[in-house]
C-alpha cells in the first residue's frame, strides 16, 4: 500500500532526478491539499535544493546517490535532501541581491530556497556531504517550532 | 514542456518569442545558443517574449542574465515582455526588476527601443 503521507527515494545524480522530485513532491503536496501556490513553491525549492545536490554536491558522478525524504503532517511539509558531495558553506555564496552580484549568471538557489520554504537550514559536516532540511507550513498553521 | 522560440522582427527589434519551461539543462543551453546566434548575426535590439513561459529556475534566470550582459557586450539592448506573474515574483525576489525593463505591451516595447 502507498503511503500518501511521506515518501523516500535514492535519487541518481542526473538532471533528470531534479524534475523527478520537483514532480513527485508537488504530488506529495497536491494530495495532502496544499493550495495550488504552495505547490508551485515546493516544487521550485525543491528543484533548487536536489539541482544543488546533484549537480554542485555530487559533481553528476554516476558513482554517487541523493538521499530524498519527504513527509507531510497536519502542520507542515518536510524534506530533507543528502547528497554524498564534499561538502559546502552557505558562508561563501554570495550575496546574489547585492548589487555587485546582481549580474552573476548563478548562485541564487539558495535564495530561493529561502523564499519559498519556510524553514531552510543546511548541515556540512566536514567529509560528509550536505544535508538540506526544509519544511513549508500549511498557510492557517503559521510559523511555530518544526 | 520543454522551452521552445520563435523568432520574428518587429521594426528593427528582433523578438524572441519563448514558450514553455526556462530551467537548468536543454532549455537553459537552448535560450544561450539562440542569443548567441542572434548576436552573431549583429542584432542590437533584443525583446525576450515570456508571455508563454510559466516557470523560470535559478539556472534560467541566470541565463536571462547572462543574454543581458552578453548582449549589452556586442551593443545589444535586451528587454522583458508580457513577463507571468509566478516570474515577475522571481525578478522581485532576485531583484532582477532593476536589471531588466519589462513590458506588457509590445508596441511600446518596440518603440522604447528607439528612445534608448
Amino acid at each position: 500500500m502507498v503511503d500518501a503521507r511521506q515518501l523516500r527515494l535514492n535519487l541518481e545524480s542526473t538532471l533528470d532526478s531534479v524534475r523527478a522530485a520537483e514532480l513527485i513532491v508537488q504530488r506529495l503536496a497536491e494530495l495532502n491539499g496544499f493550495d495550488e501556490d504552495q505547490v508551485h513553491q515546493i516544487g521550485m525549492g525543491v528543484r533548487e535544493t536536489v539541482a544543488n545536490a546533484v549537480q554542485h554536491g555530487n559533481g553528476l558522478c554516476p558513482d554517487k546517490t541523493v538521499s530524498f525524504h519527504a513527509s507531510v503532517d497536519e502542520r507542515a511539509l518536510r524534506v530533507r535532501v543528502v547528497d554524498q558531495g564534499p561538502g559546502f558553506s552557505a558562508d561563501c555564496v554570495a550575496d546574489p541581491l547585492a548589487c555587485e552580484n546582481r549580474l552573476a549568471a548563478s548562485g541564487r538557489g539558495l535564495l530561493l530556497m529561502r523564499a519559498f520554504f519556510d524553514v531552510v537550514e543546511l548541515e556540512s559536516p566536514e567529509g560528509s556531504g550536505t544535508s538540506v532540511r526544509l519544511v513549508k507550513y500549511r498557510s492557517e498553521s503559521g510559523g511555530g517550532n518544526s | 514542456m520543454s522551452l521552445s522560440t520563435a523568432i520574428r522582427d518587429v521594426a528593427g527589434v528582433t523578438v524572441i518569442d519563448m514558450s514553455g519551461r526556462v530551467t537548468l539543462g536543454e532549455a537553459s543551453g537552448k535560450l544561450r545558443d539562440t542569443v548567441r546566434n542572434l548576436l552573431d548575426s549583429g542584432v542590437k535590439s533584443m525583446l525576450l517574449n515570456l508571455g508563454d513561459v510559466n516557470y523560470i529556475d535559478s539556472s534560467g534566470l541566470g541565463e536571462l542574465v547572462s543574454a543581458y550582459t552578453t548582449a549589452k557586450g556586442h551593443g545589444c539592448a535586451v528587454k522583458l515582455l508580457n513577463v507571468q506573474a509566478k516570474v515577475q515574483d522571481l525578478l522581485q525576489i532576485t531583484k532582477l526588476y532593476t536589471v531588466f525593463e519589462t513590458f506588457n505591451d509590445e508596441a511600446e516595447a518596440v518603440t522604447s527601443f528607439r528612445q534608448s
